[in-house]
């Protein structure tokens, strides 16, 4: 177990199951993980060791059986789920393996999509997104549906819509997954700035050992234990 | 405006499923505001009688007829202020198909209780001094092409014999639910014609008419001055039964009623299948967008917002189809009518069945996008996502 003095996420004795079948399958056992803000941690393991499940917990969108899961101060296993939206809609950036971009809007509005949470004017908004395509480099294709940009383009618009909000934490699901290695190194060179020039606390869940590469910190997970290796 | 903007890209997404369920919900609404309308033309007698008109007509039946002579009895009774009578012909214009009412009529006083019958000065005039001449309604005038002066020939089937009348008159109505589809000529050229025959014993009684048409002072009377007529009438040859004529219209709709119920029921199981058709569409379309619904409720939006999507998009097809259903319902009536003839007087769509449609349509709108909705509503994120890929 690690300590570290105000760690953006403190996970202590955390334990999560589920119910399969009729059968209940413990999928972590005891995870204790802080994680300091600004960091880049990469979260690697073999399918079914419990990742994605880890990172879904911290970002809010499914809950703990016990333990403590405090996020920027907020033990977020208490809120409600209207609470909890909203604590997301602040806090977390989400970039996913398969981008999930909303298939009738053009990349201007996917990336804006978050900003209609907000109080921001139009005008905000738009400058926000423009920036922000800029930031990833598609201010060409702003008007284009994901249907006409290649797997790499709609992951990039997947992640201005995480960081739009400029949001605490990016959680990224195996960003990289679906993607061809050139692909794959532009996105992950994003992210890089992003926990660089942005201080992003990026947490991203991979197979990839390259991927992996990327972080400054590297956990494996194990049948849903954590096994500590920098 | 972005809410908006998601719903009509999404309706429009599946356009083939779109264009199909959209067509679905047409067929369904013209179909329930056809036979709406033609429920409504079953009542449209008694929604087209007055307050202050009472029928009299033989107790036993509507068969037996009443002697002539109550007419200055009745008159005298307080409260009516004017009386006529009719009596039911029954001829046939060329082949039975052709049906239309016909009336043998007090013609100096027919028209002064039925003021709703609008007839030119000149046009009533022509039809009071010429004893075979005969009025006809406009609908009636433009389904077989009668024009002032033409000789309608009518087989009598009450009456025996051909009867050969000249159109004098065309009545227009005075409101949309006035039956223009009648057909009027003098009772004195019938009786008389009876009177013949029946010296040659080939007829039956003569001054004799069908029913007395009463108009009193006060609708608040009828009760009370139908019960006097009928009074005064008690143990005689011929006892009498006054009514409203809206409950003497309604007898007629009574005869009826099992036709009436069953395409009443009929109606509303076609908006029954129209909830199936959309709630299939719905529940399909939401199936397939688990894994958008999921991405956005990660985002921080609502269940209401979700919601709210799959409710705007079931409105949205509801409407299209509602507002093109409802607009061709016009076209098909006009249709349906000119197929039927005069078999109902008084067809055409109702305000009443533009708003039935217009809340079936909203209804099932509502109604197919609530499992949906609560579905996504209920749905967890994680599912949701595990969906994708």
């Amino acid at each position: 177990m690690e300590s570290i003095s105000n760690p953006i996420v403190h996970i202590k004795h955390l334990t999560k199951s589920y119910r399969r079948g009729g059968q209940i399958v413990s999928v972590l056992t005891d995870i204790s993980l802080d994680i300091p803000s600004g960091e880049f941690i990469a979260l690697m393991g073999p399918s079914g060791s419990g990742k994605t499940t880890l990172l879904n917990l911290i970002a809010g969108i499914d809950k703990p059986d016990s333990g403590t899961l405090k996020v920027g101060g907020i033990d977020i296993a208490t809120l409600s789920e209207g609470e909890l939206a909203d604590w997301r809609a602040a806090n977390i950036g989400f970039i996913f393996q398969f981008y999930n971009l909303m298939p009738v809007l053009t990349a201007f509005e996917n990336i804006e999509l978050p900003l209609l949470l907000t109080q921001l004017s139009h005008k905000k908004r738009q400058e926000h997104v423009e920036l922000a395509l800029s930031m990833v480099g598609l201010s060409e294709r702003m008007e284009h549906y994901p249907s006409e940009l290649s797997g790499g383009e709609q992951q990039r618009v997947a992640i201005a819509r995480a960081f739009i909000t400029d949001p605490v934490i990016l959680v990224a699901d195996e960003p990289t997954g679906d993607l061809d290695r050139v692909s794959a190194g532009e996105i992950l060179a994003i992210l890089k700035r992003l926990n660089s020039e942005m201080e992003k606390t990026i947490i991203m869940v991979t197979h990839d050992p390259y991927a992996a590469k990327t972080a400054h910190l590297i956990r494996h997970l194990e049948k849903g234990e954590l096994d500590v290796t920098d | 405006m972005h809410f908006l903007k998601l719903i009509l890209r999404n309706t429009l997404r599946h356009k083939l499923r779109s264009g199909l369920t959209v067509l679905g919900i047409i067929v369904a609404i013209v179909a329930f505001g056809l036979l709406r309308t033609v429920v409504d033309a079953w009542y449209s007698g008694a929604e087209g009688s007055s307050d202050t008109r009472l029928i009299t007509r033989n107790a036993i039946s509507l068969v037996f007829p009443l002697p002539i002579k109550y007419q200055e009895r009745i008159r005298k009774i307080e409260g009516v202020t004017a009386i006529t009578h009719a009596s039911w012909f029954g001829g046939v214009y060329v082949s039975e198909k052709n049906f239309f009412p016909q009336f043998a009529i007090d013609a100096k006083t027919y028209f002064d209780v039925y003021p709703e019958f609008l007839i030119p000065p000149a046009e009533i005039n022509a039809f009071l001094i010429d004893r075979k001449g005969c009025v006809v309604g406009r609908k009636l005038a433009d389904t077989y092409g009668f024009e002032i002066g033409d000789t309608v020939p009518l087989r009598g089937t009450i009456y025996p014999g051909t009867w050969r009348f000249t159109v004098r008159a065309i009545y227009d109505g005075a409101e949309a639910k006035t039956d223009i589809s009648q057909f009027f000529f003098h009772w004195d050229y019938l009786n008389e014609t009876r009177k013949k025959a029946t010296a040659r014993k080939t007829s039956r009684k003569t001054d004799w008419v069908g029913v007395y048409a009463i108009n009193i002072s006060e609708s608040n009377r009828a009760a009370e001055i139908s019960n006097k007529v009928d009074a005064m009438f008690r143990n005689s040859l011929a006892e009498t039964r006054t009514e409203t004529e809206k409950a003497f219209q309604l007898s007629f709709v009574a005869m009826t009623e099992a036709i009436v119920v069953a395409i009443r029921i009929v109606s509303f199981v076609v908006i029954l299948i129209l909830l199936a058709v959309m709630a299939n569409t719905m529940a399909m379309t939401a199936r397939e967008r688990i894994g958008e619904y999921a991405t956005l409720k990660a985002l921080g939006f609502s269940h209401h917002f979700l919601a709210g999507l799959i409710y705007g998009e079931s409105m949205a097809i509801a409407f299209v189809g509602a507002i093109i259903g409802i607009l061709l319902t016009f076209p098909v009536t006009d249709k349906f009518s000119e197929q039927v003839g005069t078999l109902f007087p008084v067809f055409g769509v109702s305000l009443e069945t533009i708003y039935m449609q217009a809340i079936a349509a909203f209804s099932v709108g509502i109604t197919a996008a609530v499992f949906p909705a609560y579905r996504v509503a209920q749905i967890s994120i994680v599912e949701g996502l595990r969906s994708i890929g």
